[in-house]
């Protein structure tokens, strides 16, 4: 999408009198739409809309063996997938390089012990655990795709269960796990402590949080947070331009205050949402 | 009891209880997102394809744009997570290859190319659960979303799958696990109205006596698929029409 001089004055002035394009004031999110359990054969997954931005998450779970330096940890992989279906210039390896960055600031968001309990997931000390494959596939992109993939995945990890493990039987290196018969015998994840990235956006000398396609184009420098609870965990700035120290604290708060109410929001919604209501893209 | 299970029992009933001739549940939609122009989601069984379409617009690299029709680019990936086993990596293998040069093979016989010089038109599909005849909801949805984007077509292209079960009965749109414990699969893309093939491929082996009757099958099947998918086209024009009121001057 590209925008002429006259469409970016435009948006600019809207930021500028808090009544942006779309009616949204700067702290505004557009419409959230979210499903649960929509991939039936994964142990968890969601697809979440925020207007034209479309992911679908699923979750997976492999036994693996844990990392030598953490025995009692299992293991968290993100995968990104930009599909062609978004936009064409992903065909082929083109969305190769937002993958990779969608998938690091992921990893380091999650990271700290804080934010995600890992232990919870090891079998047996250095031998076996869990790894939690999160799978993210880009349908369509409507701007601000990392806050859209965070509470994706969150919804995904929050709808997961991990079957639960009965009995270990050693004997020398083989080791045999035992999983409960029953499909119901399962464990949630707690995530009431993952993360919830909010992309702060500057036009002209305000911020403003949730840019849609047409606002990323004005922006002059945006700066992701990500918050577990009023905690930072990971801070990335994206894109071109550049930010004074000043702005970037102020985004920062900017972006601590709404992710603090965007989280307490998905949590109730995440609590209330009714198993089967679900119709996926058939709606 | 026989080591190797039937695929039909004795009354004649499949494994996920359906009829020789039944095809598995088709629902489908178009116009799911609004950034491509035209775009389709079909469910056949728990299949389950995404299709967008992005053109006609300029070739993208000049070399290979052609004076006298456009080029059709096509891409077939499927999810991580559609299959049991996740998979690597979503497309770049050899399998995905073959899949989107079948795909356009299909696409080349009903689009009117030459409308559009100098032109290319994208066609993305993606599999979202791979539960089965993974090629013939691939081609229906891509159909669809070709539709949905107001594309000029020759006619509708299906595509279908037939089996041969018990060695003698033809059976219609074989599931994942009736592939898994074998049997010949006979895939066909055709044009339902005038009765053309444009893809035909066939795994593994029976004689050829049976091969006329599992392809009068398929072609059945797909002539069955293009009345749903025609059905779908139809409501969703009145559903798209009625804001300007021409969809009630017809009927």
């Amino acid at each position: 999408m590209s925008l002429c001089d006259a469409e970016k004055t435009f948006i600019l002035h809207g930021v500028k009198e808090n009544f942006r394009v779309d009616g949204r004031d700067r702290e505004g999110y557009r419409p959230i739409e979210l499903e649960t359990n929509i991939v039936q054969h994964a142990f968890g997954s969601a697809r979440l809309r925020l207007a034209n931005t479309d992911v679908l998450v699923a979750v997976k779970l492999e036994i693996d063996v844990p990392f030598p330096e953490r025995p009692f940890e299992g293991k968290l992989e993100f995968f990104v997938d930009c599909s062609a279906n978004a936009t064409p210039d992903f065909e082929g390896r083109g969305g190769e390089t937002l993958a990779a960055e969608l998938a690091n600031i992921l990893t380091s968001a999650y990271r700290s012990p804080q934010t995600f309990n890992l232990k919870k997931l090891c079998i047996l000390k250095g031998r076996k655990c869990w790894k939690i494959c999160v799978d993210i596939l880009i349908l369509e992109c409507g701007g601000n795709l990392f806050d859209a993939v965070s509470l994706a995945v969150k919804a995904a990890l929050h709808n997961s269960q991990i079957p639960l493990i009965k009995s270990i039987n050693i004997d020398g290196d083989n080791i045999e796990l035992n999983v409960s018969d029953s499909v119901f015998d399962c464990e949630k994840l707690d995530v009431a402590n993952a993360p919830v990235m909010v992309t702060v956006c500057k036009i002209g000398d305000q911020c403003i949080v949730d840019p849609s396609l047409a606002e990323e184009q004005c922006s002059v420098g945006s700066v992701v947070v990500a918050i577990s609870q009023e905690y930072f965990s990971t801070v990335t700035s994206i894109g071109k331009g550049s930010l004074h120290p000043r702005t970037m604290c102020n985004s920062l708060e900017l972006g601590q205050k709404v992710g603090i109410r965007l989280n307490k929001a998905f949590m109730e919604t995440l609590h209330n949402i009714q198993p089967d209501e679900d119709v996926g893209f058939l709606k | 009891m026989s080591r190797k299970k039937e695929l039909l029992s004795k009354v004649g009933l499949r494994l996920d209880g359906r009829r020789a001739d039944e095809l598995r549940r088709i629902r489908c939609k178009l116009g799911v997102f609004t950034q491509p122009d035209g775009s389709a989601y079909i469910e056949q069984g728990l299949t389950k394809v995404l299709a967008a379409v992005y053109g006609p617009h300029q070739v993208r690299s000049k070399q290979k744009a052609q004076h006298d029709t456009c080029i059709i680019n096509t891409q077939f990936s499927m999810a991580v997570f559609s299959t049991n086993e996740r998979k690597k990596r979503p497309r770049g293998d050899r399998k995905s290859t073959e899949l989107s040069m079948h795909l356009q093979q299909a696409l080349l016989a009903v689009i009117k190319t030459e409308l559009y010089p100098w032109s290319q038109i994208d066609v993305y599909v993606e599999v979202l659960h791979a539960d089965g005849g993974i090629y013939p909801a691939c081609v229906n949805a891509a159909t669809l979303a070709i539709i949905d984007a107001g594309i000029p077509i020759k006619e509708y292209v299906c595509a279908c799958t037939a089996s041969l079960g018990n060695n003698d009965v033809p059976m219609l749109d074989v599931s994942h696990q009736e592939e898994v414990i074998g049997g010949p699969t006979l895939t066909v893309a055709a044009l339902p109205m005038s009765g053309k093939i444009v893809l035909m491929e066939m795994s593994q082996r029976f004689h050829l006596d049976h091969l006329p009757k599992v392809l009068d099958k398929a072609l059945e099947g797909c002539k069955d698929i293009k009345a749903i998918l025609d059905e779908a086209v139809k409501k969703h024009i009145q559903d798209i029409g009625s804001s300007t009121g021409w969809a009630n001057t017809t009927s």
